[in-house]
């Protein structure tokens, strides 16, 4: 298994890595037990993400694919950043090895998490615009 | 900056002084050692040269009872198969072996149970090491073989094989041991320690890869591996390594002789490097401290995970390995810390050095102070450490 080199790029200078005091939204997901979490904070303006930053617990993917999303969706619309897809972030990364594409799908439900916690806390329902953002627990992994 | 290699226990550099033993049979002497003329018979005087001296490195009786293959896990296979079938017509359908066995010898058991054959797998316990009454428990009318590492290839345990050896004696049953690790590091004598069969390799203490051995104690019933050609006892055929074969010999002469000097020299390093990284907040040494191959650390650091923690310490020249799901190519943590007991979250923060002569003092100085440092970096961006910093506070 070999990591392109912009994965290792973004492994070993993430972008956006920290959190935000008073986030319009956090999302996290994944778990311990799979070895992979992200947690992401979003700030928002005007249906703009003005800012995000991420915290990451797992593989050098994991933590490659949160850098990349999190560049995607810096500055981009709500709506736009619902657009990102997994194969997007992978795409961006100049691919990812096979057993690492769930870090991709992780990432872009990092952002879907963090999308709908926003929705909620504006007091509107997430799932017609954001859909069900499965919970980890449901990835199969055990 | 500084490169460390420090991944001794996946394999190692070969030693010059071995290269240049196997060298006249990558170049000059190219027969066919079975052939009958000169270049040929020179080279079938080195394999069996390097037999019978490895016979007596290895405590064996006999020369004849060494059979080259290509590698430990050959030698872990035939050993498992080759016996199993020979001894299946006889009613003996029953293995013991251990949880935390390579996966030469866990993925042999597992197609041996697909053709009929029970298993019983030993718990190795928190300290990584099989209880020898265990062993004893285990066996039964039809027990064919007992096959337990000599030495743990992730975390370094140094089983109890003398006892095991005895007690397999006791109740007329084969006794194999995956010897890919321990051999160079230990003292091994066949006949004392009861062993009937034997697994090494080259590659894990300098000398080259592509070449391992089987011990098999004169009269244990086994499956011919290869057939063929009449190359070890008609039992293995196929064109020798020669110089791999000679590289073996080498490899396992040197270690001989450099051990006592070279095993308390690693120890120290190793027990400097174990105090200094059980000082990080929330590490653990996996496995006995005392029972253990002098240059292995196996430990787990909370709240990260390991393969960026291995590449973290790529970056910063080191080379090393991890236990963790990422490194292992499945989604589960390695098997063997698993074995002894640590849970998911924390197996997948495991990190393995292993060293060799080759490594220093000073290396150990550098991985002292980049350890450290890149498990905080990591953890800063942890959410998991997060939470485990939040529940303390709790």
């Amino acid at each position: 298994m070999a990591y392109s080199e912009k994965v290792m790029d973004h492994f070993a200078n993430p972008r956006n890595v920290g959190e935000i005091e008073n986030a319009d939204g956090i999302g996290e997901v994944g778990n311990s037990k799979c070895g992979d979490i992200m947690k992401m904070y979003i700030k928002v303006e005007n249906d703009i993400i003005t800012d995000v930053k991420f915290k990451t617990f797992g593989c050098g993917a994991a933590i490659a694919t949160s850098s990349m999303a999190t560049e995607m969706i810096k500055g981009k619309s709500i709506n736009d950043a619902l657009k990102l897809t997994n194969k997007a972030v992978m795409e961006a990364l100049d691919g990812l090895p096979p057993v690492k594409v769930h870090c991709s799908v992780l990432a872009e439900q990092a952002i879907k998490a963090a999308i709908s916690d926003y929705y909620q806390k504006q007091g509107i329902d997430p799932e017609p615009f954001v859909g069900k953002v499965p919970h980890c627990d449901e990835c199969g992994c055990h | 900056m500084r490169n460390i290699y420090a991944d001794n226990s996946a394999t190692t550099a070969i030693a010059p002084s071995v290269l240049e033993k196997m060298m006249p049979y990558l170049t000059e002497v190219y027969g066919n050692p079975s052939s009958l003329y000169r270049i040929g018979s020179k080279a079938k005087e080195a394999v069996e040269k390097s037999r019978a001296n490895i016979a007596k490195n290895l405590g064996a009786a006999s020369a004849s009872e060494i059979f080259f293959t290509s590698g430990g896990s050959e030698s872990d296979n035939w050993a498992l198969k080759g016996v199993c079938h020979a001894l299946k017509a006889k009613g003996k359908t029953h293995i013991i072996t251990s949880k935390f066995e390579h996966h030469a010898i866990l993925h042999t058991c597992q197609a041996l149970e697909k053709d009929g054959f029970r298993v019983t797998y030993l718990d190795v316990y928190e300290n990584g090491i099989v209880k020898p009454e265990d062993v004893e428990n285990a066996i039964c009318d039809d027990t064919a073989i007992v096959s337990i590492m000599y030495a743990n290839n992730e975390i370094g345990t140094i089983q109890p094989i003398s006892e095991i050896g005895a007690i397999c004696k006791k109740h007329g049953v084969l006794f194999h041991t995956d010897a890919v690790q321990a051999a160079g590091f230990v003292r091994i004598n066949v006949v004392e320690q009861n062993i009937d069969l034997l697994s090494m390799t080259a590659h894990k203490i300098h000398g080259p890869k592509g070449c391992g051995l089987l011990y098999v104690r004169r009269g244990v019933k086994i499956d011919n591996l290869i057939e063929g050609g009449a190359q070890e006892r008609g039992r293995r055929a196929g064109t020798e390594n020669v110089a791999g074969i000679v590289g073996l010999d080498a490899a396992l002469q040197l270690a001989v002789d450099t051990m006592d000097e070279r095993n308390a020299k690693l120890t120290k390093m190793r027990d400097r490097l174990i105090d200094g990284l059980l000082k990080i907040e929330r590490s653990r040494l996996n496995g006995d401290r005392i029972h253990r191959l002098p240059g292995n650390v196996n430990m787990c650091f909370e709240g990260i995970e390991g393969e960026s923690l291995l590449l973290k310490l790529d970056l910063n020249g080191i080379s090393a390995s991890s236990g963790s799901a990422c490194t292992s190519g499945s989604l589960d943590p390695s098997h063997v810390l698993l074995a002894i007991g640590l849970p998911h979250e924390i197996a997948h923060g495991s990190m393995r050095l292993s060293f060799s002569d080759e490594n220093t003092e000073e290396d150990i100085d550098y991985i002292l102070e980049k350890v450290p440092q890149i498990v905080d970096y990591l953890r800063a961006m942890s959410p998991l450490w997060e939470k485990i910093k939040k529940a303390e506070n709790n």
